[in-house]
């Protein structure tokens, strides 16, 4: 279940405006003036991570990437592109379903504890600025799987629902991304606010721009824009279909349930063990991942105690620990269960697939594990492993 | 859902401070904790459900209701055995303690499309728990089932639960009460039959047509399920209750994920026409191997 009801973001019919990227300081004042808090692409750490961002200069223009199956690499770009970069390792899910949180705390009083709880109105209001489809179908995804059904998540809900999204279209597919295979991209197609196409060519630097909702529009309207041009609009759709095209990774994502369903015993689960450090960098940066822990912990004194809670990884051995000890002990079983939920069970469980194709599970690994050529080798039959 | 009604939060993860008014001990390492809820809560729940169960500074854990749903006094218990960080206090709580409860959650034992059937009840060690709530519901209805027969497997006397509710329940609830313990320490005495619980069966009267439940280790489990199935009662008259772990109850923490299932939201109790098939393989031998389940060489290994 969306946070935020569909109809309010449904893909305009208008024709797309035009803004100049000069502009781009126009769209934060005109967020700002509306209360948001700019998050957007910074680089930092030699990556390009997701944070709040004064304005325009903040952002990582001018930058790009490479990624690779255990490979990342800042480079300068020559065309002075704003958002001339790819998925990063941080992510967008942590605005809303953050790593760690305090779900609740008491005092010890006089007669027992009181319980304080904590507010669940008034996060912040963010505007997210460059969200990729990808990563925004991993919100959508999210909002299955925490905000809908009979006990939703209040604080992820209600941080949601005052978000404001800038999606960015991808007219430039990355080395591990295969979103077209997945069906979340380039394009975004519902679940932004505004969504910009960054159209660079000689001496025009400008943002093809299509409102999604009633608050896209008229945070629209405080921007210098014009209507696009035919023109303007033939190219960024050929830079998008080229994106597509150009995919540096593919999973053939039909009958990909059943095939895992039918594989769970096969021999090539032990070859991908044989490579996987269980370290969990995966779910860290999966747009989808939302399993966590639940914590107390107290003061010395033990007049204040509290709980937390924490994101968590089917790779922890302790994940799921029964008495006796863990269901999964090894690490064939844990990676199993992770690409199985990730491209099968999500399906029984939230109706949808758990993979949207941003590929930062390939780039991130230490050992480079790329699930598009585990399917494929478990496809072909199970006995092949890594670079198919 | 279920359509029960439990304590209404914006915060789903608050639980509710509660009043332990009787801590009784069943065995040496395992407790009944009787707790009333706060006055201000309507506190309803259905057989077979869970709470999760905590203390402050300590932690949290899904624990099955061990009571009479239909209590006058709207009070819950817990059947409680010290075996870890949590469950160790908790058997050291006295009446007047405060413990946190949030819930109820879960699926129940669906014991209105039971009705009009004969009832098998096969449990093993702390799995006794889950079902007693069936046992008291069902025995109060008692006109609306049939035969009832409950199979009982402990590890020695010593550690039998519901000691002398078990034979009330016997001529009360007018059942069958058939009490098995694996051994018997030269310390304790015991006239009864000694094996494990699936020995049982061959002194039952139930007969494929019953309905029956297994709860208890999932080991136990297994072997009660393959016995039934041997004796051609059919998996879809088959019904499991299963433990994972769990840290939210409601199916956000996604750690009781099993394969298709969350055993938090579409359990703990299931039907084994459901899982026959969808339980998975893990590392240990689990339900997985009973007929009916997946056939292939792996499923054959672990047999």
């Amino acid at each position: 279940m969306p946070a935020r009801p569909a109809a309010s973001r449904s893909a305009s019919p208008a024709v797309p405006a035009v803004m100049a990227a000069g502009d781009l300081g126009q769209l934060f004042s005109a967020l700002t003036t509306r209360g948001y808090q700019v998050i957007g692409p910074t680089v930092r750490d030699g990556a390009v991570v997701y944070d709040a961002v004064d304005g325009p200069d903040a952002l990582a223009a001018g930058w790009g990437d490479e990624q690779a199956p255990g490979s990342y690499r800042l480079v300068r770009r020559r065309d002075g592109a704003i958002f001339g970069h790819r998925s990063g390792p941080t992510g967008w899910k942590r605005f809303f379903w953050p790593p760690e949180l305090r779900l609740w705390q008491a005092r010890r009083m006089e007669d027992g504890f009181r319980v304080e709880a904590e507010p669940a109105a008034d996060p912040p209001r963010r505007a997210l600025l460059g969200v990729r489809p990808c990563q925004l179908h991993g919100l959508l995804r999210l909002d299955r799987v925490v905000a809908g059904g009979p006990y939703p998540d209040p604080r992820y809900r209600a941080a949601r629902e005052r978000a404001f999204i800038v999606a960015v279209n991808c007219t430039e597919a990355g080395g591990t991304c295969f979103c077209a295979s997945m069906g979340t991209g380039p394009a975004a197609t519902a679940g932004y606010d505004l969504a910009l196409t960054e159209l660079v060519t000689d001496g025009a630097h400008r943002f093809l721009v299509e409102a999604g909702s009633e608050a896209g529009r008229a945070v629209l309207s405080g921007v210098p824009h014009r209507q696009a041009e035919k023109d303007e609009v033939a190219a960024a759709r050929v830079l998008l279909q080229k994106a597509a095209e150009a995919m540096g990774r593919r999973l053939d994502a039909g009958g990909v349930k059943e095939l895992l369903y039918e594989k769970f015993e096969a021999d090539h689960w032990d070859r991908v063990a044989e490579r996987c450090l269980a370290c969990a960098n995966c779910t860290s940066v999966c747009p989808t991942c939302f399993c966590t822990t639940v914590t107390d912990a107290t003061d010395l004194a033990g007049g204040r105690a509290e709980r937390r809670r924490r994101w968590d990884s089917c790779f922890s051995v302790d994940f799921s620990y029964i008495h006796g000890g863990p269901v999964r002990a090894s690490v064939k079983s844990r990676y199993r269960q992770w690409l199985t939920h990730k491209l099968a069970t999500w399906h029984d469980q939230f109706g949808t697939s758990g993979c949207v194709g941003c590929g930062q599970c390939i780039t991130w690994c230490p050992v480079g594990i790329d699930l598009t050529a585990e399917v494929r080798a478990l496809r072909a039959g199970g006995e092949r492993g890594n670079g198919v | 859902m279920t359509g029960c009604s439990g304590w209404v939060t914006p915060n789903p993860y608050q639980p509710v401070a509660c009043r332990v008014v009787a801590a009784v001990p069943e065995t040496s390492d395992t407790v009944t904790l009787t707790i009333a809820p706060p006055p201000a809560t309507a506190w309803r729940f259905q057989p077979g459900q869970f709470n999760m169960v905590s203390l402050y500074g300590v932690g949290e854990a899904p624990i099955s209701i061990a009571s009479d749903p239909a209590d006058p006094e709207g009070l819950v218990q817990h059947t409680v055995r010290a075996v870890g960080r949590l469950t160790r206090p908790l058997t050291t709580l006295r009446p007047g303690d405060t413990v946190w409860l949030r819930g109820p959650y879960g699926r129940p034992w669906p014991l209105d499309a039971w009705r009009s059937r004969d009832l098998l009840l096969v449990t093993g060690g702390l799995g006794l728990a889950p079902v007693r709530p069936v046992v008291l519901a069902a025995g109060r209805a008692r006109h609306l089932f049939g035969r009832i027969e409950l199979l009982y497997g402990a590890r020695t006397p010593g550690d039998l639960l519901y000691r002398d509710a078990l034979q009330e329940w016997a001529r009360v609830f007018d059942m069958t009460v058939r009490v098995t313990v694996d051994a018997v320490p030269p310390d304790q005495v015991w006239a009864g039959p000694v094996g494990v619980v699936t020995r049982l069966y061959e002194a039952m009267t139930s007969r494929p047509g019953a309905v029956a439940l297994a709860c208890g280790p999932e080991l136990m489990m297994r072997f009660a399920l393959q016995g039934l199935l041997d004796r051609g009662f059919p998996a879809s008259d088959l019904y499991v209750s299963l433990e994972r772990r769990m840290e939210c109850g409601f199916g956000h923490c996604g750690r009781c994920a099993l394969g298709p299932v969350k055993v938090c939201r579409d359990g703990p109790v299931f039907c084994w026409d459901e899982l026959a098939g969808r339980v998975w393989v893990e590392d240990q031998p689990v339900l997985q191997a009973v007929g009916g389940g997946p056939r292939g060489p792996a499923a054959a290994r672990r047999t």
